[in-house]
Order: structure tokens, then sequence, then C-alpha cells
């Protein structure tokens, strides 16, 4: 049911047309996420001075308040608030007293380290167990993985996380229960037993979902009609699959996957916080628990960007994977 | 669970959806009735029985506060279970009307709802909820609203795909030739087929908010104590995972089965709709 819309896959005017559209729509997402910001920003009880640090004195939060503009008409807040994002000027954390971009950017290395991980381990897994998968339909395998996948779509993410924390940390002390490294120790080892409990909590739902999605479009392509005239040529059932199903079935995968980032880096909020994962996510729950607006704020428009950046470059992917982009070059 | 390996209608799969409803129907029992058979305040605070196990006299034992919580499971419930209904159907409401834009505008109308429904698809809907929770504070009704109004996206894709191919059905071509307001084309004509897809798309929307809901109350941005939900009452358990990792279990187990069994009354549906003889249902995804 999901695709990509079809009128970008079907544009005329080849890679650069299709990829100039794709852009085109991450600036729009990009522009929903600065509107649905300001409007919340206004539409929010007290107004955008909330933005001012509580603490400051009447006199600081007037100056303030003169800087941000605040007492211009609502459109011209609108336009001089953009200009100031283009800037990179989000304003100062209430919490940490630094600029709320840069504090941003620190975190964000950690963050894409955990949500890389768990997408790759994800994409390895559901590819070769999809096309296993649907070469069987019924067979017991498949119906195992039907019901766990059924199964990790119902638990919450940080249910998960909890209930491994118990067992393999806690229970078993097999490994850390959260943190990125011990402390005075940093081999590359202790970093990776960090890892493995996070990249699998984060990955386990989004792996269900992607097994789903191999299953099904690797399915469909067994049964299509360009297969029996490459059967008729006498190709080997390796090559078969390899050339004429797998291609196929990898652009609704890629869809899937771009479908998925967005829920991913919410799950990656929901784990890191588990976790103890020095990320954005846990980041951004500290400030909205702190009331940190800036901060807050920052956080939602750094990831929308970085969201947007990751579906351009799964267009890149996209536009080598599918033949019917580039043939119109 | 992909529509292709059904191979049809078995008795277990005929039995299926009973099961899922009368599981759908013990939850909310637990929730709604449970604490007329079991009136234990689920607020009062005992700190000299704090994180203690099962006993007559707190059948599931108590929390770090030493409060029951056999009776925090059934008032969480209530909340935890008011809070998926209302926002998946806040969401199924938004969904519906904007996919239904997306459909039967004039030409621009109808691209402008489209890639307004692609670009908010892309948004990081957590985020938003970080923002507006924010703003807003966590009271039930903007938790409602805004799981709600980051939830619909699915729903207007789904109800927009559908309308699309319905179209240029001939009764909706004969409709349109009448003369007839594509408003009225839509509500008569094309909702009513629309139906086994909403049904699939509500039971999928109130796992989806059952699951967001209890992630933020989780992180103490949703339902907030002393109220309790599936969701808040985690928190304090993971706080105290090592003297008594129980109270771990019971909230999860609950959110676990409530989502399982939204989503197993969808999947029945999904199979029987698309079990009926109607070539044109487009069976791509899962």
């Amino acid at each position: 049911m999901i695709r990509r819309p079809a009128t970008s896959a079907a544009a005329p005017g080849g890679l650069g047309r299709f990829l100039a559209r794709r852009a085109g729509h991450g600036i729009l997402v990009l522009w929903l996420v600065t509107t649905a910001t300001f409007t919340l920003i206004h539409a929010a009880p007290g107004g955008p001075a909330v933005l001012a640090d509580p603490k400051l004195t009447e006199v600081e939060r007037r100056a303030i308040e003169r800087r941000l503009g605040i007492d211009q008409p609502v459109p011209v807040q609108y336009v001089r608030w953009h200009a100031n994002l283009a800037r990179g000027d989000l304003g100062n954390s209430f919490l940490y007293q630094t600029a709320a971009f840069a504090t941003v950017l620190d975190r964000l290395p950690n963050t894409l380290l955990l949500v890389g991980l768990a997408l790759a381990a994800s994409i390895a897994l559901a590819l070769p167990l999809g096309v296993y998968l649907a070469q069987r339909p019924g067979s017991w395998p498949d119906r195992l993985i039907g019901a766990v996948n059924f199964a990790a779509l119902a638990i919450p993410t940080f249910w998960f996380g909890i209930v491994a924390i118990l067992i393999l940390a806690a229970r078993w002390r097999l490994l850390p229960a959260g943190g990125m490294v011990t402390p005075g120790e940093a081999s590359l080892l202790d970093r990776l037993r960090h890892l493995l409990l996070p990249v699998a909590v984060l990955a386990l739902p989004l792996s269900a979902e992607l097994i789903r999605f191999a299953r099904s479009s690797v399915a469909a392509g067994l049964v299509a009609g360009h297969l029996a005239p490459a059967r008729a040529r006498g190709l080997v059932r390796r090559e078969l699959l390899r050339r004429h199903v797998l291609r196929n079935a990898l652009l609704p995968v890629l869809t899937a996957v771009g479908l998925q980032v967005p829920i991913l880096v919410g799950g990656a909020a929901v784990t890191e916080t588990v976790f103890a994962w020095p990320g954005l996510g846990r980041l951004g729950v500290e400030a909205a628990l702190g009331r940190d607006y800036p901060l807050v704020m920052a956080i939602a428009l750094v990831v929308a960007t970085t969201v947007v950046i990751a579906n351009l470059a799964l267009d890149l992917v996209y536009g080598w994977a599918d033949p019917r982009i580039r043939v119109r070059a | 669970m992909g529509g292709s390996s059904n191979p049809g209608p078995s008795v277990i799969r005929a039995a299926f959806p009973a099961r899922a409803l009368a599981g759908l129907g013990l939850l909310a029992a637990f929730a709604f009735l449970g604490p007329l058979a079991y009136p234990v305040d689920p607020a009062a605070i005992d700190l000299s029985n704090i994180t203690a196990g099962a006993s007559p006299a707190h059948p599931l034992g108590t929390d770090e506060s030493g409060r029951d919580v056999l009776a925090r499971l059934m008032h969480g419930g209530r909340v935890s279970l008011v809070v998926g209904v209302a926002a998946g159907l806040v969401a199924l409401l938004v969904g519906t009307v904007i996919g239904g834009i997306a459909t039967t505008g004039s030409g621009w109308v109808e691209s402008v709802a489209g890639r307004l429904v692609d670009a908010a698809m892309a948004l990081p809907a957590f985020f938003i909820l970080l923002v507006t929770l924010t703003l807003f504070g966590g009271s039930t009704g903007a938790l409602v609203l805004a799981i709600g109004a980051t939830a619909w996206m699915g729903i207007a894709r789904l109800v927009r795909a559908e309308a699309l191919s319905l179209r240029e059905r001939d009764w909706i071509v004969a409709a349109r030739a009448l003369g007839k307001s594509p408003l009225s084309v839509f509500a008569r004509h094309i909702l009513p087929h629309l139906v086994p897809t909403l049904a699939v798309a509500a039971t999928v929307g109130v796992a989806h908010a059952v699951l967001t809901e209890s992630a933020l109350s989780f992180l103490g941005l949703g339902v907030q104590p002393p109220r309790p939900s599936w969701g808040n009452m985690l928190t304090g358990a993971q706080l105290n995972l090592a003297q008594a990792p129980w109270l771990a279990v019971y909230p999860g187990v609950a959110i676990v089965l409530t989502v399982l069994a939204c989503n197993a009354v969808g999947e029945t549906v999904r199979v029987r709709a698309t079990a009926l003889p109607r070539s044109t249902r487009r069976r791509d995804g899962p």
C-alpha cells in the first residue's frame, strides 16, 4: 500500500529531475516543521515570551523580547525567525546556558551512530530473511518469523529495553546496563558491549517491519510475468533471483526504509533514555522535562533536517536501483 | 503476515477475531469494571510496605511508594485505553478528511493535499510531540490531540489510494455524471466502500496511540503522576529494577496484550476484506 508517489518515479527528465523534485519535497518538509514550530510557539499559553529564560529579570526579558522582535507583527516575526534559523541562531538553552544549535550538534554523532547501526543491522537481517521466507510461504520458518514479527511490533521499545537490562545486565551481568563506555576503560570491545543492547532494542521493530516488506515484495516478484521468459532462457535459480526478483524487490524495501527513518529517530529518543545514552533523543527528553524551549526546538529542527538528508541519500540509492528513473535521462 | 501467505479462511483464522475481540473486551473490563470488584485506592501510599511481593492484601504486590500494583494497573489501564482510543479516533477523523480532500478537490487542491500528506509523513513525529507537550503540558486533552495530530498521515494515504482506485468505477462515474457534488460523491459513494480499510486503520491507529502514550508517559511527558498510566508505572519500575523486577512486568504485559489484540483484530478484518472477490484491491504492502 505504501509506495513512493508514483509521479516522482515516472517523472520525465531522468535522475537529475527526480532528485530535484525530491529535494523540493525535502524543503517542503522542513518548511512544514518550521511553520508548525512557529505556530506552536505563538499558540502556546504565554506566547513567544516563553522563549525568554524565566530566570531573567524584567529588564533583561524586555531586551531579549526586543532582540527576538516579539513586539513586531506576526508576519514580520515569521520572516525574521526564519532568517535567524538560516543563520543557525536558535537561541540559547536555558538548562545549559549555551547556544542551543551548537549543543545539539555536539550530541548528534552519538545518535547517528546508534541509528545508523540499527538501520544497517535491520537491512542486513531483513533482506536475506525476506528472500528466504518468500520462497517458502506457509512453511514453519515463515510462520515462526511471522509470529515473532507480530509480537515485535506490539512490544514498546522502552519496555523491551527494560526487560533486556533486567535479564542481560542485572540478572546475568553479561552486558552493561547503560552509558557509552565504562569510565577508565576505553577499549573498542567495551564500546561495542555498550552498543549491543541499545542497537538491538532499536533494531527489533524496524527489522520486523522490513522483513515483512522484503518478504511480501520478493513474493510478489516471484510470480511476476517477466520471470517466465527469463526461466525459459535457462537462467539458474540463483541468477533468476538476483537479476529479476531481488532487484525489483529492493524498491519497496527502500521506500519502507525511508518511511521508517522518522519513526526510528523517535525510537532512538526512548532507547537513549532507557540506556542513558548521551544522544540527541535523551537531550530532547531532558530539555522537554526542563521546559527548555529553545533547546527542544533546536533538536526538533536538527532531527527533521537529518531525516530530510537521510531521505535524499535514500533517493540517490533509489535513482540507482530504479532504471526507469535513469533511462529517461 | 503478508497477504499472500494466507491460505484462506481456516477454522483457526475464523476463530481469531472472536478471540482477539474477547481479549480486548477482557482488558477493557479489567480496567473499567475491575475497580468495582477490587475497590482499593491506587493512590494510597504505605511507606512501611514498599516493593513488597504478592500477598493476600496486595495480589500483585506494592510499588516503590507502597501503593497497590493491581489497583494501579486497573486505574492506569483506564487512562491508557481512553487516551489510546481517543487519539486513534482523532487520527482516523483527520486522516479521512484530509485523504478525502486529496481526492475530491479541484486539481491543485488534490495536488497540494497529496504533497502535504507525503511531507507530513517524513516528519519526526516524536520530536514534534516533544515540542507540543513542552509548550502545552501533558494534560489528557493535549496528549490525545497531540498523538492524534501526529498519526493521521498513514490513514490519509490509505484513504487517498483507495479512493483514487474507486473513483474510476462505473457507479462513481455515474454519480458524477448526474451532477452530484464531489463532497456528496465522497460521502455517499466512496466512504461506504472504505469501511473495511478504515476499520483496519482504526485498530492500527489505536495500537499506535497506546504505544506512543506509554512511551511519552514513561519519559515523564505524558500522563503525570500521581495519576497512574501503564507507561508511567514503568518509570518507577526501571528505578527499582534490582529490588522489584516484577513491577516492570505487569504494565509492560498489559501494553503488549492491548497492542497485540488491536493488531489481531485489524489483521483479521484486513484478511477478510481482501478475501472478498474484489479484483482491484492492491496487495503490494503488508
